[in-house]
Protein backbone atom coordinates (compact mmCIF):
# COMPACT_ATOMS: atom_id res chain seq x y z
CA UNK A 1 0.00 0.00 0.00
CA UNK A 2 1.38 3.37 -0.82
CA UNK A 3 2.20 5.70 2.10
CA UNK A 4 2.74 9.43 2.42
CA UNK A 5 5.15 8.59 5.21
CA UNK A 6 7.56 6.58 2.79
CA UNK A 7 7.39 9.90 0.46
CA UNK A 8 8.27 12.26 3.31
CA UNK A 9 10.86 9.79 4.58
CA UNK A 10 12.49 9.70 1.02
CA UNK A 11 12.37 13.38 0.30
CA UNK A 12 13.61 13.75 3.51
CA UNK A 13 16.50 11.85 2.97
CA UNK A 14 17.15 12.94 -0.70
CA UNK A 15 16.65 16.52 -0.17
CA UNK A 16 13.61 16.56 -2.46
CA UNK A 17 10.12 17.67 -3.04
CA UNK A 18 7.80 15.07 -2.43
CA UNK A 19 6.19 16.15 -5.83
CA UNK A 20 9.91 15.19 -7.14
CA UNK A 21 10.13 11.92 -6.02
CA UNK A 22 6.56 11.35 -7.07
CA UNK A 23 7.86 12.55 -10.99
CA UNK A 24 10.31 9.86 -10.44
CA UNK A 25 8.00 7.58 -9.79
CA UNK A 26 5.41 8.45 -12.71
CA UNK A 27 8.49 8.51 -15.10
CA UNK A 28 8.35 5.03 -14.50
CA UNK A 29 5.09 4.17 -14.20
CA UNK A 30 3.96 5.91 -17.50
CA UNK A 31 7.09 5.68 -19.14
CA UNK A 32 7.36 9.47 -20.23
CA UNK A 33 10.21 11.49 -19.13
CA UNK A 34 10.39 14.10 -17.31
CA UNK A 35 10.08 17.04 -19.57
CA UNK A 36 6.59 14.69 -20.64
CA UNK A 37 5.15 15.01 -17.12
CA UNK A 38 5.95 18.39 -16.41
CA UNK A 39 4.49 19.36 -19.62
CA UNK A 40 1.31 17.42 -19.71
CA UNK A 41 0.80 19.01 -15.64
CA UNK A 42 1.38 22.69 -16.96
CA UNK A 43 -1.85 21.91 -19.50
CA UNK A 44 -3.67 20.92 -17.05
CA UNK A 45 -2.34 23.93 -14.86
CA UNK A 46 -3.86 26.38 -17.63
CA UNK A 47 -6.98 24.57 -17.28
CA UNK A 48 -7.12 25.61 -14.13
CA UNK A 49 -6.16 29.21 -14.37
CA UNK A 50 -8.76 29.77 -17.31
CA UNK A 51 -11.32 28.38 -15.12
CA UNK A 52 -10.70 30.37 -12.42
CA UNK A 53 -10.79 33.59 -14.15
CA UNK A 54 -13.83 32.48 -16.45
CA UNK A 55 -16.18 31.91 -13.22
CA UNK A 56 -15.28 35.55 -11.90
CA UNK A 57 -17.17 37.19 -14.79
CA UNK A 58 -20.46 36.29 -13.22
CA UNK A 59 -22.27 35.40 -16.32
CA UNK A 60 -22.33 31.60 -16.01
CA UNK A 61 -25.72 29.60 -14.66
CA UNK A 62 -26.29 26.39 -14.73
CA UNK A 63 -28.89 24.01 -15.87
CA UNK A 64 -30.78 24.13 -12.74
CA UNK A 65 -30.35 27.85 -12.10
CA UNK A 66 -29.35 27.47 -8.95
CA UNK A 67 -25.95 28.21 -9.49
CA UNK A 68 -24.13 31.51 -10.53
CA UNK A 69 -23.00 34.79 -9.94
CA UNK A 70 -21.24 34.23 -6.30
CA UNK A 71 -17.91 34.30 -7.31
CA UNK A 72 -18.50 37.89 -8.66
CA UNK A 73 -20.33 38.77 -5.42
CA UNK A 74 -17.42 38.06 -3.12
CA UNK A 75 -14.56 39.20 -5.43
CA UNK A 76 -16.58 42.53 -5.84
CA UNK A 77 -16.91 42.67 -1.87
CA UNK A 78 -13.26 42.22 -1.50
CA UNK A 79 -12.38 45.33 -4.50
CA UNK A 80 -14.10 47.43 -2.56
CA UNK A 81 -11.85 46.74 0.06
CA UNK A 82 -14.62 45.23 2.48
CA UNK A 83 -13.31 41.62 3.00
CA UNK A 84 -13.71 40.54 6.64
CA UNK A 85 -11.19 37.69 6.33
CA UNK A 86 -8.06 39.66 4.45
CA UNK A 87 -7.04 39.39 1.18
CA UNK A 88 -5.89 36.15 0.72
CA UNK A 89 -8.77 34.45 2.01
CA UNK A 90 -11.18 36.43 0.20
CA UNK A 91 -9.72 35.07 -2.87
CA UNK A 92 -9.48 31.86 -2.07
CA UNK A 93 -12.77 31.74 -1.88
CA UNK A 94 -13.98 33.40 -4.69
CA UNK A 95 -11.31 31.56 -6.98
CA UNK A 96 -13.08 28.19 -5.20
CA UNK A 97 -16.73 29.25 -6.14
CA UNK A 98 -15.61 30.47 -9.79
CA UNK A 99 -14.30 26.98 -10.41
CA UNK A 100 -17.10 25.13 -9.16
CA UNK A 101 -19.62 28.08 -11.11
CA UNK A 102 -18.06 26.79 -14.30
CA UNK A 103 -17.92 23.27 -13.88
CA UNK A 104 -21.43 23.43 -12.64
CA UNK A 105 -22.14 25.79 -16.25
CA UNK A 106 -20.77 23.01 -18.36
CA UNK A 107 -17.29 24.78 -18.47
CA UNK A 108 -13.77 23.15 -18.74
CA UNK A 109 -12.32 21.68 -15.38
CA UNK A 110 -9.33 20.21 -14.22
CA UNK A 111 -11.27 16.93 -11.87
CA UNK A 112 -9.41 17.95 -8.49
CA UNK A 113 -9.36 14.90 -7.70
CA UNK A 114 -12.93 15.25 -9.22
CA UNK A 115 -15.52 17.55 -11.00
CA UNK A 116 -17.41 17.77 -7.88
CA UNK A 117 -14.29 18.81 -5.93
CA UNK A 118 -12.48 20.73 -8.86
CA UNK A 119 -12.49 24.54 -7.05
CA UNK A 120 -10.67 23.57 -4.08
CA UNK A 121 -7.36 23.05 -6.00
CA UNK A 122 -6.60 25.97 -8.09
CA UNK A 123 -8.03 28.11 -5.86
CA UNK A 124 -5.16 27.60 -3.11
CA UNK A 125 -2.60 27.17 -5.72
CA UNK A 126 -3.37 30.33 -7.45
CA UNK A 127 -3.57 31.99 -4.46
CA UNK A 128 -0.69 31.06 -2.54
CA UNK A 129 1.22 31.10 -6.45
CA UNK A 130 0.34 35.06 -6.51
CA UNK A 131 1.51 35.98 -2.32
CA UNK A 132 4.81 34.08 -2.83
CA UNK A 133 5.48 35.21 -6.47
CA UNK A 134 6.15 31.21 -6.73
CA UNK A 135 8.09 30.15 -10.08
CA UNK A 136 5.85 28.30 -12.77
CA UNK A 137 8.33 25.10 -12.23
CA UNK A 138 7.80 24.89 -8.40
CA UNK A 139 3.95 25.45 -8.99
CA UNK A 140 3.97 22.49 -11.01
CA UNK A 141 6.12 20.63 -8.80
CA UNK A 142 3.48 21.35 -6.38
CA UNK A 143 0.77 19.93 -8.56
CA UNK A 144 2.71 17.06 -8.63
CA UNK A 145 3.02 16.81 -4.71
CA UNK A 146 -0.51 16.78 -4.41
CA UNK A 147 -1.55 14.70 -6.79
CA UNK A 148 0.98 12.55 -4.64
CA UNK A 149 -0.79 12.86 -1.89
CA UNK A 150 -4.74 12.22 -3.69
CA UNK A 151 -2.26 8.62 -4.89
CA UNK A 152 -1.70 7.44 -1.71
CA UNK A 153 -5.30 8.30 -0.73
CA UNK A 154 -6.71 6.43 -3.79
CA UNK A 155 -5.23 3.39 -2.82
CA UNK A 156 -5.55 3.70 1.08
CA UNK A 157 -9.14 4.15 0.34
CA UNK A 158 -10.91 6.70 -2.09
CA UNK A 159 -11.61 9.44 -3.98
CA UNK A 160 -15.60 8.93 -4.58
CA UNK A 161 -18.41 10.87 -2.88
CA UNK A 162 -20.51 7.30 -4.13
CA UNK A 163 -18.07 5.33 -2.18
CA UNK A 164 -17.01 7.63 0.75
CA UNK A 165 -18.87 10.38 1.14
CA UNK A 166 -18.09 14.22 0.85
CA UNK A 167 -14.94 13.75 3.07
CA UNK A 168 -13.08 11.31 -0.07
CA UNK A 169 -13.97 14.43 -2.48
CA UNK A 170 -13.63 17.71 -1.00
CA UNK A 171 -11.93 16.29 1.93
CA UNK A 172 -9.25 14.86 -0.30
CA UNK A 173 -9.32 17.71 -2.50
CA UNK A 174 -8.97 19.97 0.49
CA UNK A 175 -5.93 17.92 1.98
CA UNK A 176 -4.28 17.51 -1.33
CA UNK A 177 -4.28 21.67 -1.18
CA UNK A 178 -2.81 21.85 2.19
CA UNK A 179 0.18 19.95 1.57
CA UNK A 180 0.91 21.74 -2.15
CA UNK A 181 0.15 25.34 0.03
CA UNK A 182 3.22 24.27 2.91
CA UNK A 183 5.40 23.62 -0.25
CA UNK A 184 4.64 26.59 -2.23
CA UNK A 185 5.06 28.74 0.98
CA UNK A 186 8.39 27.29 1.76
CA UNK A 187 7.69 24.53 4.54
CA UNK A 188 9.03 21.41 5.03
CA UNK A 189 7.60 18.16 3.31
CA UNK A 190 7.18 17.40 6.93
CA UNK A 191 4.92 20.47 7.30
CA UNK A 192 3.13 19.91 4.47
CA UNK A 193 2.22 15.84 5.99
CA UNK A 194 0.97 17.59 9.38
CA UNK A 195 -1.23 20.30 6.96
CA UNK A 196 -2.62 17.36 5.32
CA UNK A 197 -3.16 15.45 8.46
CA UNK A 198 -4.61 18.74 10.23
CA UNK A 199 -7.46 19.67 6.73
CA UNK A 200 -8.64 15.96 6.45
CA UNK A 201 -8.99 15.57 9.73
CA UNK A 202 -11.61 18.54 9.71
CA UNK A 203 -13.43 17.03 7.09
CA UNK A 204 -13.92 13.47 8.53
CA UNK A 205 -17.64 12.64 8.34
CA UNK A 206 -18.87 15.08 5.56
CA UNK A 207 -21.61 13.14 3.76
CA UNK A 208 -22.04 13.77 0.42
CA UNK A 209 -25.77 14.69 -0.33
CA UNK A 210 -26.02 16.46 -3.48
CA UNK A 211 -29.77 18.37 -3.67
CA UNK A 212 -31.83 16.63 -6.49
CA UNK A 213 -28.91 14.48 -7.37
CA UNK A 214 -27.25 17.98 -8.86
CA UNK A 215 -23.13 18.19 -8.52
CA UNK A 216 -24.40 21.90 -7.01
CA UNK A 217 -26.11 22.52 -3.69
CA UNK A 218 -23.64 22.08 -1.21
CA UNK A 219 -20.97 21.12 -3.56
CA UNK A 220 -20.18 24.55 -4.72
CA UNK A 221 -19.95 26.50 -1.58
CA UNK A 222 -18.41 23.59 -0.08
CA UNK A 223 -15.38 23.41 -2.41
CA UNK A 224 -14.77 27.37 -1.14
CA UNK A 225 -14.86 26.10 2.47
CA UNK A 226 -13.00 23.31 1.89
CA UNK A 227 -9.92 26.13 0.59
CA UNK A 228 -10.30 28.24 3.60
CA UNK A 229 -9.89 24.75 5.25
CA UNK A 230 -7.05 23.87 3.43
CA UNK A 231 -5.39 27.62 4.46
CA UNK A 232 -5.78 27.15 7.55
CA UNK A 233 -4.34 23.78 7.90
CA UNK A 234 -1.49 25.23 6.29
CA UNK A 235 -0.68 27.67 8.47
CA UNK A 236 -1.16 25.72 11.33
CA UNK A 237 1.42 23.66 9.98
CA UNK A 238 3.94 26.38 8.59
CA UNK A 239 4.07 27.36 12.10
CA UNK A 240 5.16 24.80 13.61
CA UNK A 241 1.77 22.98 14.60
CA UNK A 242 1.94 18.93 14.47
CA UNK A 243 -1.32 16.89 13.84
CA UNK A 244 -0.97 14.35 16.55
CA UNK A 245 -2.48 11.44 14.09
CA UNK A 246 -0.68 11.16 11.00
CA UNK A 247 -1.69 11.55 7.36
CA UNK A 248 -2.06 7.62 6.96
CA UNK A 249 -4.26 6.98 10.07
CA UNK A 250 -6.03 9.54 8.85
CA UNK A 251 -6.95 8.52 5.64
CA UNK A 252 -7.18 4.92 6.56
CA UNK A 253 -10.23 6.13 8.90
CA UNK A 254 -11.42 8.06 6.37
CA UNK A 255 -11.78 5.03 4.35
CA UNK A 256 -13.54 3.19 7.67
CA UNK A 257 -15.62 5.64 8.21
CA UNK A 258 -16.75 5.63 4.04
CA UNK A 259 -18.07 2.11 4.76
CA UNK A 260 -19.49 2.99 7.34
CA UNK A 261 -21.75 5.39 6.03
CA UNK A 262 -25.06 4.64 4.59
CA UNK A 263 -25.86 4.45 1.13
CA UNK A 264 -28.70 7.34 1.82
CA UNK A 265 -25.54 9.88 2.53
CA UNK A 266 -23.34 8.46 -0.51
CA UNK A 267 -24.36 10.16 -3.44
CA UNK A 268 -27.74 9.27 -3.37
CA UNK A 269 -29.49 11.98 -3.03
CA UNK A 270 -32.10 10.25 -0.54
CA UNK A 271 -30.37 11.99 2.77
CA UNK A 272 -28.89 14.80 4.51
CA UNK A 273 -29.53 18.19 2.68
CA UNK A 274 -30.89 16.13 -0.32
CA UNK A 275 -34.42 15.37 1.99
CA UNK A 276 -34.45 19.16 3.58
CA UNK A 277 -38.11 20.51 2.89
CA UNK A 278 -36.29 23.09 0.21
CA UNK A 279 -34.27 20.74 -1.27
CA UNK A 280 -37.59 18.45 -2.08
CA UNK A 281 -39.33 21.39 -3.45
CA UNK A 282 -36.31 22.57 -5.72
CA UNK A 283 -35.97 18.69 -7.00
CA UNK A 284 -39.85 18.79 -7.60
CA UNK A 285 -39.62 21.90 -9.52
CA UNK A 286 -36.76 21.52 -11.40
CA UNK A 287 -37.95 18.24 -12.62
CA UNK B 1 -8.33 -1.44 -13.16
CA UNK B 2 -4.16 -0.63 -12.44
CA UNK B 3 -2.91 2.02 -10.26
CA UNK B 4 -3.99 5.24 -10.02
CA UNK B 5 -1.54 7.96 -11.90
CA UNK B 6 -0.91 11.39 -10.92
CA UNK B 7 -2.67 12.54 -14.14
CA UNK B 8 -5.90 10.15 -12.54
CA UNK B 9 -6.06 12.50 -9.56
CA UNK B 10 -5.24 16.16 -10.89
CA UNK B 11 -7.39 15.03 -14.54
CA UNK B 12 -9.08 14.26 -16.58
CA UNK B 13 -9.86 17.85 -18.13
CA UNK B 14 -13.67 17.86 -18.90
CA UNK B 15 -16.27 19.99 -19.55
CA UNK B 16 -18.46 19.43 -15.88
CA UNK B 17 -20.49 18.48 -13.80
CA UNK B 18 -20.03 15.74 -13.22
CA UNK B 19 -17.37 13.04 -14.57
CA UNK B 20 -20.05 10.13 -14.65
CA UNK B 21 -23.09 11.89 -16.07
CA UNK B 22 -21.14 14.53 -18.25
CA UNK B 23 -17.76 13.26 -18.97
CA UNK B 24 -18.81 9.23 -19.01
CA UNK B 25 -22.03 10.18 -21.02
CA UNK B 26 -19.76 12.00 -24.15
CA UNK B 27 -17.81 8.57 -24.12
CA UNK B 28 -20.83 6.54 -24.18
CA UNK B 29 -21.92 8.53 -27.36
CA UNK B 30 -18.80 8.13 -29.12
CA UNK B 31 -18.85 4.84 -28.33
CA UNK B 32 -22.04 3.89 -29.94
CA UNK B 33 -20.60 6.34 -32.58
CA UNK B 34 -17.50 4.24 -33.22
CA UNK B 35 -19.54 0.95 -32.85
CA UNK B 36 -21.91 1.96 -35.55
CA UNK B 37 -18.83 2.64 -37.77
CA UNK B 38 -21.03 4.85 -40.99
CA UNK B 39 -23.00 7.81 -41.24
CA UNK B 40 -26.66 7.60 -39.24
CA UNK B 41 -28.99 10.50 -39.18
CA UNK B 42 -31.42 9.34 -36.78
CA UNK B 43 -30.98 8.88 -33.05
CA UNK B 44 -32.89 7.23 -30.35
CA UNK B 45 -32.04 7.42 -27.01
CA UNK B 46 -33.31 5.82 -24.24
CA UNK B 47 -32.11 6.85 -20.50
CA UNK B 48 -32.36 4.66 -17.84
CA UNK B 49 -32.48 4.70 -14.05
CA UNK B 50 -30.03 7.84 -12.19
CA UNK B 51 -29.55 9.33 -16.19
CA UNK B 52 -33.07 9.39 -16.65
CA UNK B 53 -33.74 11.15 -12.84
CA UNK B 54 -30.78 13.45 -13.04
CA UNK B 55 -29.37 13.70 -16.41
CA UNK B 56 -31.45 17.08 -17.08
CA UNK B 57 -29.36 19.01 -14.56
CA UNK B 58 -25.90 17.13 -15.42
CA UNK B 59 -26.51 18.01 -19.46
CA UNK B 60 -26.44 14.05 -19.80
CA UNK B 61 -28.73 14.27 -22.97
CA UNK B 62 -26.30 17.04 -23.88
CA UNK B 63 -23.35 15.07 -23.36
CA UNK B 64 -24.20 11.87 -25.28
CA UNK B 65 -25.06 13.63 -28.15
CA UNK B 66 -21.87 15.61 -28.33
CA UNK B 67 -20.10 12.20 -28.06
CA UNK B 68 -22.39 10.96 -30.99
CA UNK B 69 -20.87 14.22 -32.56
CA UNK B 70 -17.71 12.71 -32.09
CA UNK B 71 -16.47 15.58 -29.28
CA UNK B 72 -14.00 14.52 -26.57
CA UNK B 73 -15.48 15.28 -22.67
CA UNK B 74 -13.35 18.38 -22.65
CA UNK B 75 -15.00 19.82 -25.51
CA UNK B 76 -16.57 23.43 -24.62
CA UNK B 77 -19.31 23.06 -26.96
CA UNK B 78 -20.79 19.93 -25.56
CA UNK B 79 -23.53 22.05 -23.74
CA UNK B 80 -24.58 23.42 -27.60
CA UNK B 81 -24.45 19.78 -29.16
CA UNK B 82 -28.22 20.17 -29.54
CA UNK B 83 -28.32 23.16 -32.02
CA UNK B 84 -25.17 21.28 -33.49
CA UNK B 85 -26.66 18.22 -34.24
CA UNK B 86 -29.87 20.21 -35.74
CA UNK B 87 -27.27 22.00 -38.00
CA UNK B 88 -25.85 18.83 -39.02
CA UNK B 89 -29.70 17.27 -39.87
CA UNK B 90 -29.35 14.16 -37.08
CA UNK B 91 -32.76 13.88 -35.66
CA UNK B 92 -32.99 12.89 -32.32
CA UNK B 93 -35.17 12.14 -29.52
CA UNK B 94 -35.56 11.27 -26.22
CA UNK B 95 -37.47 8.81 -24.03
CA UNK B 96 -36.91 7.52 -20.43
CA UNK B 97 -37.77 3.60 -19.65
CA UNK B 98 -36.39 1.13 -17.19
CA UNK B 99 -33.79 -0.79 -18.79
CA UNK B 100 -33.66 -3.83 -16.13
CA UNK B 101 -30.94 -4.88 -14.01
CA UNK B 102 -28.75 -2.94 -15.36
CA UNK B 103 -26.34 -0.14 -13.86
CA UNK B 104 -27.68 3.00 -12.83
CA UNK B 105 -26.26 5.38 -15.50
CA UNK B 106 -27.19 3.35 -18.53
CA UNK B 107 -28.26 4.32 -21.97
CA UNK B 108 -29.58 2.75 -24.89
CA UNK B 109 -28.94 4.15 -28.55
CA UNK B 110 -30.84 3.18 -31.64
CA UNK B 111 -29.10 4.66 -34.19
CA UNK B 112 -30.55 4.72 -37.95
CA UNK B 113 -29.32 5.44 -41.37
CA UNK B 114 -30.61 6.77 -44.33
CA UNK B 115 -30.28 3.18 -46.33
CA UNK B 116 -32.16 1.82 -42.82
CA UNK B 117 -29.45 0.20 -41.46
CA UNK B 118 -30.03 0.05 -38.08
CA UNK B 119 -28.52 -0.86 -34.61
CA UNK B 120 -29.29 -0.72 -30.93
CA UNK B 121 -26.52 -0.45 -28.28
CA UNK B 122 -26.70 -0.15 -24.79
CA UNK B 123 -23.92 1.12 -22.72
CA UNK B 124 -22.99 2.24 -18.86
CA UNK B 125 -20.92 5.42 -17.20
CA UNK B 126 -19.90 3.01 -14.26
CA UNK B 127 -17.66 6.32 -12.11
CA UNK B 128 -14.94 8.90 -13.01
CA UNK B 129 -15.76 9.07 -16.53
CA UNK B 130 -15.15 5.05 -17.26
CA UNK B 131 -17.57 3.27 -19.60
CA UNK B 132 -18.89 -0.19 -20.34
CA UNK B 133 -20.71 -0.86 -23.09
CA UNK B 134 -22.76 -3.73 -22.39
CA UNK B 135 -25.06 -4.76 -25.38
CA UNK B 136 -24.82 -4.41 -29.13
CA UNK B 137 -27.94 -5.66 -30.66
CA UNK B 138 -29.57 -7.35 -27.99
CA UNK B 139 -26.13 -9.33 -27.71
CA UNK B 140 -24.73 -8.57 -24.10
CA UNK B 141 -20.79 -7.49 -24.26
CA UNK B 142 -18.52 -6.07 -21.97
CA UNK B 143 -16.52 -3.56 -24.03
CA UNK B 144 -14.72 -0.84 -22.17
CA UNK B 145 -13.50 1.14 -25.16
CA UNK B 146 -9.98 0.90 -23.68
CA UNK B 147 -8.64 -1.10 -26.18
CA UNK B 148 -9.10 -2.18 -30.16
CA UNK B 149 -11.96 -4.43 -29.98
CA UNK B 150 -12.87 -7.30 -32.43
CA UNK B 151 -16.30 -7.85 -31.95
CA UNK B 152 -17.46 -11.66 -33.66
CA UNK B 153 -20.67 -13.50 -33.95
CA UNK B 154 -20.44 -16.86 -34.59
CA UNK B 155 -21.84 -20.57 -34.68
CA UNK B 156 -20.69 -22.36 -31.45
CA UNK B 157 -18.16 -24.85 -32.99
CA UNK B 158 -15.20 -26.41 -31.90
CA UNK B 159 -11.88 -24.62 -33.48
CA UNK B 160 -13.89 -20.94 -34.73
CA UNK B 161 -12.03 -18.85 -32.00
CA UNK B 162 -8.56 -20.50 -32.53
CA UNK B 163 -9.27 -19.71 -36.45
CA UNK B 164 -9.54 -16.20 -35.52
CA UNK B 165 -6.46 -15.87 -33.02
CA UNK B 166 -4.18 -17.40 -35.63
CA UNK B 167 -5.84 -14.73 -38.19
CA UNK B 168 -4.76 -12.07 -35.59
CA UNK B 169 -1.56 -13.66 -35.05
CA UNK B 170 -0.53 -13.43 -38.43
CA UNK B 171 -2.13 -9.57 -38.94
CA UNK B 172 1.02 -9.10 -35.79
CA UNK B 173 -2.40 -8.51 -33.58
CA UNK B 174 -1.21 -9.13 -29.65
CA UNK B 175 -4.65 -9.76 -28.04
CA UNK B 176 -5.07 -8.33 -24.62
CA UNK B 177 -8.21 -10.10 -23.53
CA UNK B 178 -11.00 -12.60 -25.11
CA UNK B 179 -14.35 -13.43 -23.79
CA UNK B 180 -16.52 -15.67 -25.82
CA UNK B 181 -20.63 -15.57 -24.30
CA UNK B 182 -23.19 -17.81 -25.85
CA UNK B 183 -26.59 -18.30 -25.94
CA UNK B 184 -26.61 -22.03 -26.25
CA UNK B 185 -24.63 -24.65 -26.83
CA UNK B 186 -23.68 -25.55 -30.03
CA UNK B 187 -25.72 -22.36 -31.34
CA UNK B 188 -24.41 -19.02 -31.87
CA UNK B 189 -21.70 -17.22 -29.78
CA UNK B 190 -20.59 -13.87 -29.18
CA UNK B 191 -16.83 -13.40 -29.26
CA UNK B 192 -15.19 -9.89 -27.80
CA UNK B 193 -11.45 -9.81 -28.20
CA UNK B 194 -9.67 -6.89 -26.81
CA UNK B 195 -6.32 -6.12 -29.06
CA UNK B 196 -3.16 -3.72 -28.63
CA UNK B 197 -2.97 -3.00 -32.24
CA UNK B 198 -5.54 -1.98 -34.63
CA UNK B 199 -7.12 -4.92 -36.55
CA UNK B 200 -6.95 -3.19 -40.11
CA UNK B 201 -9.19 -4.08 -42.92
CA UNK B 202 -7.43 -6.83 -44.24
CA UNK B 203 -7.12 -8.66 -41.04
CA UNK B 204 -11.01 -8.13 -40.81
CA UNK B 205 -11.62 -9.57 -44.58
CA UNK B 206 -10.08 -12.81 -43.60
CA UNK B 207 -11.95 -12.89 -40.78
CA UNK B 208 -14.96 -12.51 -42.09
CA UNK B 209 -14.50 -15.29 -45.09
CA UNK B 210 -14.36 -18.17 -42.11
CA UNK B 211 -16.93 -20.36 -42.86
CA UNK B 212 -18.34 -20.17 -38.99
CA UNK B 213 -18.39 -16.21 -38.62
CA UNK B 214 -21.92 -14.80 -39.30
CA UNK B 215 -20.22 -10.99 -38.42
CA UNK B 216 -17.34 -9.39 -37.65
CA UNK B 217 -16.79 -5.80 -36.69
CA UNK B 218 -13.75 -3.87 -35.45
CA UNK B 219 -14.39 -1.24 -33.15
CA UNK B 220 -11.54 1.80 -32.54
CA UNK B 221 -10.68 2.84 -28.84
CA UNK B 222 -11.69 6.06 -27.16
CA UNK B 223 -8.81 8.15 -27.00
S1 LIG C 1 -21.62 16.57 -1.88
FE1 LIG C 1 -21.20 14.76 -3.09
S2 LIG C 1 -21.42 15.43 -5.24
FE2 LIG C 1 -21.17 17.27 -3.96
S3 LIG C 1 -18.96 17.64 -3.98
FE3 LIG C 1 -19.40 16.46 -2.14
S4 LIG C 1 -19.01 14.36 -2.82
FE4 LIG C 1 -19.22 15.57 -4.70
Amino acid sequence: MLSYEDLVVQAEKKNLKVGEIIILDQMEQLEQTEAQLRRRMSENLQVMRDSVASGLTGERKSLSGLIGGDAAKVEARRLRGESLVGETVSKAIARALSVSEVNASMGKIVAAPTAGSSGVLPAVLLTVEELYQAAEKDVITALFTSAGLGMVIADRANVSGAEGGCQAEIGSATAMAAAMAVELAGGTPRAGAHAAAIALKSMLGLVCDPVAGLVEVPCVKRNATGATLALAAAEMALAGVRSAIPIDEVIDTMEAIGRQMPCSLRETAQGGLAVTPTARRIHADFL
Amino acid sequence: MGKANVFDLLGPVMVGPSSSHTAGAVRLGAMARKIFNGEFTQVHIVLHGSFAETGKGHGTNLALVAGLLNMKPDDERISRSLELADERGLKLDFAQADLGDVHPNTVKFILKSTDGRQMEITGSSIGGGRIVIKEIDQFSVEIPGDYHTLVLLHRDLPGVVAQVTNLLAAAQVNIAQMRVSREKKGAQALTVVEADQKIDQDALALIRKLPSVVQAMAIEPLE
